[in-house]
């Protein structure tokens, strides 16, 4: 058997890539060079030996805080270039920039964008005003005109005084003007208001404060106001209100502006004269032109200055980001006693030494230095990482593997199973090829659009479901052949491999439901045939196939897994696990069901009427019993007995035997040693301190035994229930066939019996819907969970340890992933 | 029904539990405070809470940092937990959060008040403001000239209106009198909240009352200690304290009389959990009695999470961040100014 299984080929997914443990010795020169072109290649993964500092006590602290900076630089930009909505033209790039240089133009610019952003803003707040004081004008005047002929003429004055300065702009209160009146001019009328504009949403409470504060003794008027404003602060456009609100009195006066102080509330002077508006209202307007053209000008010239960096943005920031990633590693390693070479260690694997070797001579060469890197392997206490390549087929199916538990360093991959197994089983409870090929135009699809698709960023559904794109198109691929099989096309039967074998009793056909068909020809060649379909002999039959597979896949693929633990047992050196473990389950479990499957096949071949519940039954209550009729073959009591009391010693056989010899085997190790231990000279324990650590470990047998009773508990139930549990393949294959019957039979059927084109279009509609959300979404996605589950627990818990943590190797590739 | 929320609390409360326990996860450690301790400078105590769950929300800060930025943005995070919680609570727990900010709300009036008193900048007090105790019409508070302008002008419209009831006088604001508002207003709260507390029942009655009580103890002590050697009489003193907590009533009695600060002591010694506080001091001793109470408010607060089923936690997670953040603006405030070695004084740690 050894010599037979030697000789296959090597298959690298069944064991991950072996690994060993390095230390680099970097000279302080080449350091950052050498860290850099291992992270182009990313296949090193480094041990953080300052595990204990904290992030600012390492060596390049302020490298990393620079690059910080400048990412937070870099963000800035590119979010002012985001809120112009500028599109970066990616422009072509000299590639070998320096980070300084980066660092002073990004500062230049930073600097640039925010004080013409300040520049800008200063603009705005004044054209703010002016627009605010155009709108209040034109609609403070409607309320105006009932108080018109009211005319209070320090007003009049004063206004004329207001706008004679002139620098309009630099005032940033207007009314403050207004609030200066003559002591000797008290107004006539007693009565006196002031206008403004207020955020819409304040208008009640305000309205309401200034109603308490003047204890009624106001009138407020409003109006919305046309035009949205821009609040400087978030860009955001701000609905505004604007008011006036009549009063008497100094002390209200003081209390009104106060109120409008503290809500925000921008107060501005409108005339009682109508000509003097009129003449107001066309020098703000003037301004306001003249404003506008300068904001113009520039939000462009910002605007330019932005589109000149924004082609850079996207290649700087990716630079910052591996300059930090660079540090971060740095700080991984430590400083030698001389302070000339940083010491990192690490894992890779095995074959990418001699690159990893290039690329540190690369490294050093081009740095000019004088030492080369020193590279070389070490032992190692901890266990390596698992490590597996993949490529965009194999990955997903890796990925289902590991989302269990990533597996034990060179532990037999059940991904090598998984790429084909799990889509078959899927497609055995998805068996419907009209089904299928809908499932196989989506896969094609992501499949055409893979080099498109891969470089955007998709929803976290979509790239789940364009991950898995190939194990959506073997599942398809296999759904349409299992469809085949069942000869079921969104539930309808077709004849394609010629025609039926069975005819009717009589032409009418009405007692197909209730006697069945008769047979006329040779049978139908491939798959169920057609004529079944909605006759007597239908469902006895598809169930009686469909849960004998269901149980001759599970013996099939719970042997390979039992198998597989061979194999791992063979590769670890572990007799003890094939003798006393391997080879009792192997024969408890096909003693029973290996036994089922065998008559399985025979009642198929030979077409026996044989009960077989009956005789796997009996041959536990009854086994010296007479089979009578349900004898299959000759020899077959014999057989059985033989089988049953094969697994009865079984038991036993994986219970007992390996906690003994674990124990035996550790006294003799320690045999005499108690004495020796302190013979062993310093040399010694300094030489093997891992090993010596390692063989003193505590051996607890009650421990071990437990262990191994639970293990040999759960193995003889589990086979049982195990076989049990692969029974979902033949209830969710009837329970998607059935559903689709009723969609098919119930809606579509049912609608287009009425001669009503309405009617009809309706029920295409609902069965179209019901095909894609039910059928193709939740039941691919029930399918698919119970096929995992038969992988992870039925399949799986057979020879899978699991254990094993990932590579992650220092690579610049994954770092844009974990940004953003 | 007390002892049998585990049946329903979930359907409502389960949630933002879950949620608030994460937060409670994610609250700095005895090593992150060690580790902060050893900063040299601003951007270093910026680099190390980029780690944290404040590290979003400073990334963005341009490098020379003040004490005041990073106490912004660590207090910004708190009231951003603070509204998604609040956004996705229901009745009665939304009210129960809502109560929490009414401490705030109140700090924040009298400080916008005293503010005004002193003519200082109404946006520059609004700045100074917690956001946590903000309402539409705060900044109006300038306006008003005394107690009853105030009431009837603006915090008719606040949750704090029921509170006023006891305190509207229409003598003008002044610094004692508003130093009384405060503690009556808070009096006032800290009543109703238990009394919400009590109302809910069950587990976050208990829990909520133990805190409430030792919250008011605390206020009770510090008013007495406050104003010993000030023109307030006994009476009006007897009348800030809360009217529950282990000091009511005798305690109350005993501290309305207190002159000087061992005094205060020797009524505290009578109350068994508060002999720990005063068995670190010395004699004559007050500074540290903040610290003593801060750490002893911490545990308690700790505690609450080691039950379920109950609003409690929703209230210690609240202080307990704001101690967190009185701590970094300590920490901040130690490395900024050159002072490392007085850093460990006022740091209370949280676990």
């Amino acid at each position: 058997m050894d010599h037979f299984t030697d000789k296959f080929p090597p298959m690298d997914l069944m064991r991950s890539e072996k690994m060993t443990f390095v230390q680099l010795i970097i000279p302080a020169e080449s350091a950052h060079r050498a860290i850099t072109y291992l992270g182009q290649l990313g296949l090193l993964q480094f041990r953080d030996l300052n595990a204990e500092k904290s992030p600012f006590q390492r060596t390049f602290v302020n490298q990393v805080k620079r690059c910080a900076e400048m990412s937070r630089k870099l963000r800035f930009l590119m979010d002012q270039t985001n809120k112009a909505g500028i599109k970066s033209s990616c422009s072509v790039l000299k590639s070998d920039i320096y980070l300084e240089d980066i660092e002073t133009q990004l500062a230049e610019h930073e600097h640039e964008i925010i004080e013409m952003n300040s520049n800008s803003e200063k603009l705005q707040q004044a054209y703010n005003e002016l627009l605010e004081f155009k709108i209040v004008l034109q609609k403070a005047c409607s309320f105006l005109v009932s108080n018109h002929g009211h005319a209070v003429a320090e007003e009049r004055e004063l206004e004329e005084n207001v706008y004679s300065n002139g620098d309009f702009v630099e005032t940033p209160f207007l009314f403050e003007q207004e609030t200066l009146p003559g002591p000797s001019k008290s107004n006539q009328s007693g009565l006196r208001f002031i206008s403004g504009i207020i955020c819409k949403s304040k208008v009640l409470s305000f309205e309401r404060i200034l109603f308490r504060a003047t204890r009624g003794n106001m009138l407020f008027n409003q109006a919305p106001a046309d035009e949205q404003i821009m609040d400087p602060i978030s860009t955001e456009m701000v609905e505004k209100t604007v008011f006036v609100v009549f009063f008497s009195g100094e002390q209200a006066r003081t209390k009104i502006l106060k109120i409008c102080e503290a809500f925000g509330a921008n107060c501005y002077p409108v005339p009682e004269d109508i000509t003097k508006q009129r003449q107001i209202t066309r020098e703000v307007s003037s301004r306001l032109t003249d404003l506008e053209a300068t904001l113009d000008a520039g939000i462009r010239h910002r605007n330019k200055a932005l589109s000149s960096v924004g082609g850079h943005l996207a290649k700087w920031m990716d630079m910052v980001r591996r300059e930090k990633a660079v540090y971060d590693t740095l700080n991984m390693l430590n400083f030698d006693v001389t302070k000339k070479c940083l010491v990192g260690e690490g894992w890779c694997p095995l074959i990418a030494k001699t690159q990893i070797q290039e690329v540190l001579q690369r490294a050093t060469f081009d740095s000019n230095s004088q030492v080369g890197v020193i590279f070389h392997s070490m032992d190692a206490l901890e266990s390596p990482p698992t490590y597996f390549r993949t490529n965009s087929f194999t990955n997903p199916y890796q990925e289902i593997v590991d989302a269990y538990g990533v597996a034990r360093y060179q532990e037999v991959n059940p991904a090598v199973y998984t790429t084909i197994i799990f889509p078959f089983l899927f497609a055995v409870m998805f068996g419907d090829w009209g089904h299928g090929i809908c499932l196989l135009l989506g896969a094609l699809v992501l499949i055409a659009h893979e080099s498109k698709l891969s470089n955007q960023r998709l929803g976290s559904f979509m790239e789940m479901l364009f991950g898995g794109r190939y194990v959506i198109l073997l599942m398809s691929l296999f759904s349409m052949y299992c469809g085949l099989i069942y000869n079921e096309f969104f539930s309808v039967p077709f004849h394609i491999f010629g025609a039926s074998a069975y005819k009717c009793r009589d032409i009418s056909c009405r007692d197909a439901h209730t006697t069945g068909l008769v047979k006329y020809r040779e049978p139908y060649p491939f798959g169920v045939d057609p004529s079944w379909r909605g006759s007597r002999s239908e469902l006895p039959f598809l169930n009686s196939l469909k849960m004998k597979m269901s149980i001759l896949f599970g013996v099939v693929h719970m042997n390979l897994g039992i198998m597989l633990s061979y194999f791992n047992a063979r590769f670890f050196g572990s007799s003890l696990d094939i003798r006393y473990q391997f080879v009792p389950q192997m024969i408890f479990l096909n003693s029973l069901f290996g036994y089922l499957s065998l008559l399985i096949v025979l009642k198929w071949c030979t077409g026996s009427q044989a009960d077989l519940y009956h005789i796997m039954i009996y041959m536990f209550l009854s086994p010296f019993d007479n089979l009578g009729e349900n004898e299959l073959f000759w020899g077959q009591r014999p057989l059985q007995v033989l089988l049953l009391l094969l697994a009865v010693i079984a038991v036993p056989w994986m219970l007992f035997p390996k906690p003994f010899i674990l124990k035996k085997l550790h006294n003799e190790r320690f045999q005499g040693r108690t004495y020796g231990m302190l013979n062993t000279s310093e040399a010694d324990l300094e030489v093997e301190p891992d090993s010596a650590r390692q063989h003193r470990e505590e051996f607890n047998f009650s421990e071990v035994f437990v262990h191994q009773m639970i293990h040999s508990i759960e193995f003889v139930l589990g086979s049982v229930s195990n076989t049990a549990s692969y029974l979902r393949l033949w209830a969710l294959s009837l329970a998607h066939s059935e559903l689709s019957t009723v969609f098919y039979e119930k809606v579509l059927l049912l609608a287009w019996g009425y001669d009503n084109l309405i009617i009809r279009l309706v029920g295409l509609v609902v069965f179209a819907f019901a095909t894609a959300f039910i059928l193709l979404m939740m039941e691919t996605l029930s399918a698919f969970l119970h096929a995992l589950r038969l992988h992870w627990v039925e399949f799986q818990n057979k020879f899978y340890h699991g254990d094993g943590y990932k590579f992650r190797p220092f690579s610049f590739a994954t770092l844009t992933e974990d940004e953003n | 029904m007390y002892g049998f929320e585990a049946l329903t609390f979930n359907i409502h409360g389960g949630y933002l539990e879950a949620i608030v326990r994460g937060h409670r996860a994610g609250l700095l450690t005895t090593s992150d405070y060690n580790n902060l301790c050893q900063c040299e400078t601003l951007d270093d105590i910026k680099m190390h809470l980029s780690a944290t769950e404040y590290g979003p929300y400073l990334q963005n800060e341009p490098s020379p940092l003040h004490t005041t930025t990073i106490v912004e943005k660590c207090t910004l995070k708190l009231v951003d937990d603070y509204k998604h919680m609040l956004c996705q609570a229901t009745e009665p727990l939304s009210t129960f959060l809502e109560y929490i900010t009414y401490g705030h709300m109140i700090d924040n009036v009298v400080l916008i008040v005293t503010g005004t008193l002193h003519e200082r900048d109404v946006q520059e007090l609004l700045e100074k403001c917690h956001p946590l105790g903000m309402f539409d019409s705060i900044a109006t508070l300038a306006v008003a000239q005394n107690m009853r302008e105030l009431y009837r002008l603006v915090l008719v419209d606040t949750p704090l209106a029921p509170y006023f009831s006891e305190c509207i006088t229409s003598e003008d604001l002044d610094d004692m009198n508003i130093e009384i508002m405060r503690n009556t207003l808070y009096k006032a709260y800290l009543e109703d909240f238990y009394r919400f507390c009590q109302k809910l029942g069950g587990a976050t009655a208990e829990i909520m009352s133990d805190l409430l009580a030792f919250e008011a103890d605390r206020r009770a002590v510090n008013i007495t200690i406050n104003s010993i050697g000030t023109e307030l009489t006994r009476d009006d003193r007897r009348k800030l304290y809360s009217n529950f907590g282990l000091f009511y009533p005798y305690g109350h009695e005993e501290l309305a009389v207190c002159e000087d600060i061992d005094q205060v002591r020797a009524v505290m010694e009578k109350y068994p959990p508060y002999q720990s506080i005063f068995a670190k001091l010395s004699y004559g001793e007050s500074q540290m009695l903040d610290k003593a109470f801060y750490e002893e408010e911490v545990k308690r607060h700790c505690l609450a999470f080691e039950q379920q089923f109950h609003y409690a936690v929703f209230f210690a997670y609240m202080r307990l961040r704001e101690q967190e953040i009185r701590n970094l603006m300590w920490i901040s405030e130690c490395v900024a100014q050159n002072q490392k070695s007085r850093v460990h004084d006022s740091v209370v740690f949280i676990f």
